[in-house]
């Protein structure tokens, strides 16, 4: 999936701009959603109150993590529950290769779940001789072509219908040429069906863990999520820690926004809440079921009173679907699991701001990602501060591999320049000269940069500061 | 289940979390209220959006209209649960006349040896718990009578609902039904046929879930 | 993120906080600006120790450097006058981003203060001045172009074009995507010139598709890389900010 060792984002970068079917499908599909969205959160008040609330009770369920996590324990150890605690994504592999490896399984099928892209589960199984097997469609075709997903809600957003139909014809047995949509579906539908008959252990993440019953809640509209959670005897669910609520009560507020968002629907096709394996009596379900509790850099998240905002994300998507430049790039440019606004702020907690902080560069601080982000989430804010600590060395500094861009050449120039800026003779001698002899400038550098893209810049002969002064406005 | 891992994440986490108490509980949003017939239009409409039929029926009549429905399609077999309230009346219904119409099936046994049986049923019967007009969505809470797979395997699912059972919003039947003192090993909300967009955003129906939901809300 | 805010009365004197952008490149709007609020009755005061209000620095990551140029604007702006900015990015700046500067420091008071006496040019000349415009220029189709911050973080987008709507001989095209960043982002123009090239080709491109000859900004930073922009690419566009176009149109 992501190569993270040879992460190289200005290629990246280039190669997404140039690419230009992948833009031509972003736009589209992210301008559907974005009009679809407005059709269900068509009273604004409704979803500013929604939004308030959320925040509120991401808040308060991030101020009151040990207890939640606590009680979720006890409740599902109560229930029948096994819970499994992993402080990082090998440790959680770790942990479901085990229970592969104690039920004698070479198979493992999946539901969504980030959490597991971000364990690279599929790539360790393999790894060990295990297959997992996508089972969201869209995961589906992009592990058929071998590629990771390019968005958190519609992996395969950037395929066009012939290069499925291909895709299919080529790498299942079988499988006609067709680029009918009902047709391609059919052909996945039939292949999937038999691999949920034979399943042995199925995977899941979680959208929401309720402590109060030690629930947990998973939607999704294909159904295979409910195949994988219900057929196999055995259900493994993978989940951030940041998942749990405190209450029954405040799943209802969270779906509608998550669903409203991610999918533009008023609620998906099934909400699946789970709150223990098969009870003696019942008929079906999985007889063992195990909750594998991921930290991965979360607690650090955590413990920074600003920071900790980050966790509020319930991974609806709708940053990515209003950011100018993630339209532009689509997800594999990121080079990691989650891309647009939110990876630029989580991926760099997580991964360190030596491998990822770069990431944080690619914004214009538009603003779009907060003003929708149905949690309100700072994203804008946190991103400048993703950019501060990739200077900081000093221990004010908290976030893994802060310090690690700075350098002499930057630093004397923001010195030299908050010395201009704050003696006004400098000031005035910058602007007398850059009226003379701004022409003249040599294209380096950053003048470099922006004529890569613009016309030099003409300074005026006089600034503002002079016109001012000889034409006697009151200077006070 | 301790665990090294346990202790050094929680004690992480208590380090990092803080107190908790000044954040202040939050409440419900208050909730859109429907009049009787509202609800009944209102789920009717949402549900056949995303291609779920919709029957609206008497009390009474519900298995001529269930026998009606199902003598439009061609089904072999029809999965049931006999000791539900559905039970007996489909029993009946059947005995009375059951010409052109599927197979009553039974979920024998566990799913380690229905299977077979159960991949190849086409179509099966159950009950709900409730609705959620706000949404547009059916309640089902399987158990030993009424297994989960019914609702999910057969590519026809047919849900009965009763209209008084028809609750304004998912907080609404949550705190009416006290969901958070007794939750049964699952809950299913269901909205319609099971569907993707995966496919250059182009909506399809009839993925992994059932293909078609038929939904019969009893007044 | 601008709240309902409440706007005084109509004072006797105001600051002018020019802009680096402006007085390096665009003095002629600054002087427009100027004589539009001096038309009305106000005494403008420009003192000639202000500077830059810092963003440069505060968006790179350098936040102790926009401190200090910050202060330095906070003690060159002293008086307890309404200071009137002719760019939706540097007000935002100064209003919503001076107080999260000093942030549990003894200044955080004095910047919530002077956040607070910060207005949008637009903004002031609709809502505090109420200006009446009348319109002598020829008729000509205008099209409009928001920085992300006069829209996001002061909220003035309708104030600015209002005042376009004023000019009876002015018609408004608005953009098919007026909402999206114009991709200039300061730093990241130069940082990410790719992605910044990407993103203003498609503003152009809409721009042109309105087929106003003109497009109108309040912010001098974005049509600068715009205008740059299509120099560039020999699509030649012409840009003004709207204190200059409101000038020309209504004095005789």
């Amino acid at each position: 999936m992501f190569d993270q060792t040879a992460f190289n984002f200005k290629q990246n970068i280039s190669k997404a701009l140039g690419d230009r079917q992948l833009r031509a499908n972003l736009k589209s599909a992210m301008d559907g959603l974005k009009a679809k969205r407005l059709n269900v959160f068509a009273d604004d008040e409704e979803l500013q109150q929604l939004r308030t609330l959320c925040n509120a009770i991401k808040k308060r369920a991030l101020s009151r993590l040990p207890q939640l996590l606590e009680q979720l324990e006890e409740k599902c150890a109560q229930n029948g529950i096994q819970v499994h605690w992993a402080e990082t994504t090998d440790a959680a592999c770790r942990i479901v290769l085990d229970i592969m490896k104690q039920h004698g399984a070479s198979r493992l099928l999946k539901g969504k779940s980030m959490v597991s892209e971000e364990m690279h589960l599929n790539q360790y199984l393999q790894k060990k001789g295990i297959e997992a097997i996508e089972t969201d469609l869209g995961e589906f075709i992009i592990q058929l072509d071998g590629e990771p997903p390019s968005h958190i809600i519609v992996p395969a957003v950037h395929k066009n219908k012939d290069q499925i139909a291909k895709t299919f014809h080529e790498k299942i047995p079988g499988a006609p040429y067709t680029e009918v949509v009902e047709e391609l579906n059919s052909i996945a539908r039939k292949n999937l069906r038999q691999k949920f008959f034979e399943g042995q252990i199925g995977l899941s993440g979680v959208n929401f863990a309720v402590a109060e019953t030690g629930t947990l809640c998973l939607v999704e509209n294909e159904g295979n999520g409910r195949m994988c959670t219900t057929v196999p005897p055995v259900h493994i669910a993978v989940m951030g820690i940041e998942k749990v609520v405190e209450r029954m009560e405040e799943v209802p507020p969270l779906l509608r926004l998550l669903t409203g968002s991610a999918t533009g629907q008023l609620i998906t096709t099934y909400v699946n809440m789970i709150t223990s394996p098969r009870k003696p009596g019942e008929k079906d379900g999985p007889k063992e079921v195990h909750l594998v509790l991921l930290d991965n850099g979360r607690s650090k998240i955590l413990a920074d009173a600003e920071l900790r905002q980050t966790l509020y994300c319930i991974r609806c998507g709708t940053c990515l679907n209003h950011c100018p430049v993630y339209t532009r790039l689509g997800g594999h440019a990121y080079g990691f699991v989650y891309p647009g606004p939110i990876g630029e702020i989580l991926t760099p907690q997580i991964e360190g701001l030596d491998a990822a902080g770069e990431l944080a560069t690619a914004s214009t601080l538009c603003n779009a990602c907060e003003e929708v982000c149905r949690v309100m989430i700072p994203i804008p804010r946190l991103i400048r501060r993703m950019r501060t600590e990739s200077y900081a060395k000093d221990s004010s500094a908290t976030v893994k591999g802060h310090g690690c861009k700075a350098n002499y050449l930057e630093s004397t120039a923001w010195t030299l320049w908050a010395k201009m800026n704050t003696s006004p003779w400098l000031n005035s001698l910058n602007s007398r000269m850059l009226g003379l002899l701004g022409g003249l400038l040599p294209k380096a550098g950053p003048l470099k940069a922006w004529t890569s893209v613009r016309s030099k810049p003409k300074f005026a002969a006089k600034s503002l500061h002079q016109r001012v002064k000889e034409r006697g406005v009151n200077r006070e | 289940m301790s665990s090294a891992a346990r202790d050094r994440i929680m004690s992480n986490i208590r380090a990092a979390a803080g107190d908790g108490s000044e954040v202040p509980a939050t409440a419900c949003l208050p909730i859109a209220t429907y009049g009787p017939q509202e609800k009944i239009d209102r789920l009717k409409s949402l549900m056949e959006a995303v291609k779920a039929e919709i029957h609206v029926v008497s009390k009474k009549d519900w298995p001529t209209a269930v026998k009606s429905v199902l003598r439009q399609r061609k089904l072999k077999t029809l999965l049931y649960a006999p000791e539900t309230a559905l039970g007996p009346e489909l029993e009946k219904a059947w005995q009375n006349d059951s010409e052109g119409l599927p197979e009553l099936v039974v979920y024998e046994g566990e799913i380690e040896s229905f299977k077979e049986t159960l991949f190849q049923t086409d179509a099966a019967i159950t009950t709900t718990v409730g609705a959620i007009a706000e949404t547009g969505a059916v309640v089902l809470w399987p158990d030993s009578t009424e297994p989960r797979l019914m609702s999910l395997v057969p590519p026809v699912h047919i849900a009965v609902v009763e209209s008084a059972t028809i609750y304004n919003s998912f907080c609404e039947i949550i705190q009416t039904q006290s969901w958070p003192e007794k939750m049964p090993t699952n809950v299913i909300l269901i909205s319609g046929p099971s569907k993707t967009a995966d496919i250059e955003m182009t909506l399809a129906f009839g993925v992994h879930g059932p293909k078609e939901l038929i939904v019969f809300i009893l007044e | 993120m601008q709240a309902k805010r409440q706007y005084p009365s109509k004072p006797d004197k105001v600051y002018f906080f020019g802009t680096c952008v402006i007085d390096l490149i665009y003095p002629d709007a600054g002087m427009a600006a100027i004589k539009l609020l001096e038309r009305e009755g106000l005494e403008v005061i420009f003192p000639q120790d202000q500077s830059c209000c810092g963003q440069p620095a505060f968006n790179s990551g350098f936040p102790d450097e926009a401190r200090k140029v910050a202060r330095e604007q906070m003690r060159v702006f002293q008086r307890d006058y309404p200071i009137v900015v002719p760019s939706g990015s540097c007000a935002g700046m100064m209003r919503c981003h001076y107080p999260e500067l000093f942030e549990g420091t003894e200044l955080q008071a004095a910047a919530e203060k002077f956040g607070g006496r910060v207005f949008e040019l637009t903004e002031f000349l609709t809502r505090v001045l109420q200006v009446k415009l009348e319109d002598f220029g020829a008729p000509v189709q205008v099209t409009w172009h928001s920085s992300c911050h006069a829209l996001r973080e002061m909220g003035v987008t309708e104030d600015s074009k209002s005042l376009l709507r004023q000019l009876k001989n002015v018609e408004l095209v608005e953009l098919q995507n007026e909402k999206e960043c114009c991709g200039f982002g300061g730093t990241f123009s130069v940082k990410h010139p790719e992605i910044s090239g990407s993103m203003v080709r498609d503003k152009i491109d809409d721009i042109q598709a309105t087929g106003a000859p003109v497009v109108i900004s309040g912010d001098c930073a974005c049509l600068l890389h715009i205008t740059g922009a299509a120099e560039k690419l020999r699509r030649p566009m012409k840009g003004r900010h709207i204190a200059e176009f409101i000038w020309e149109r209504t004095h005789v």
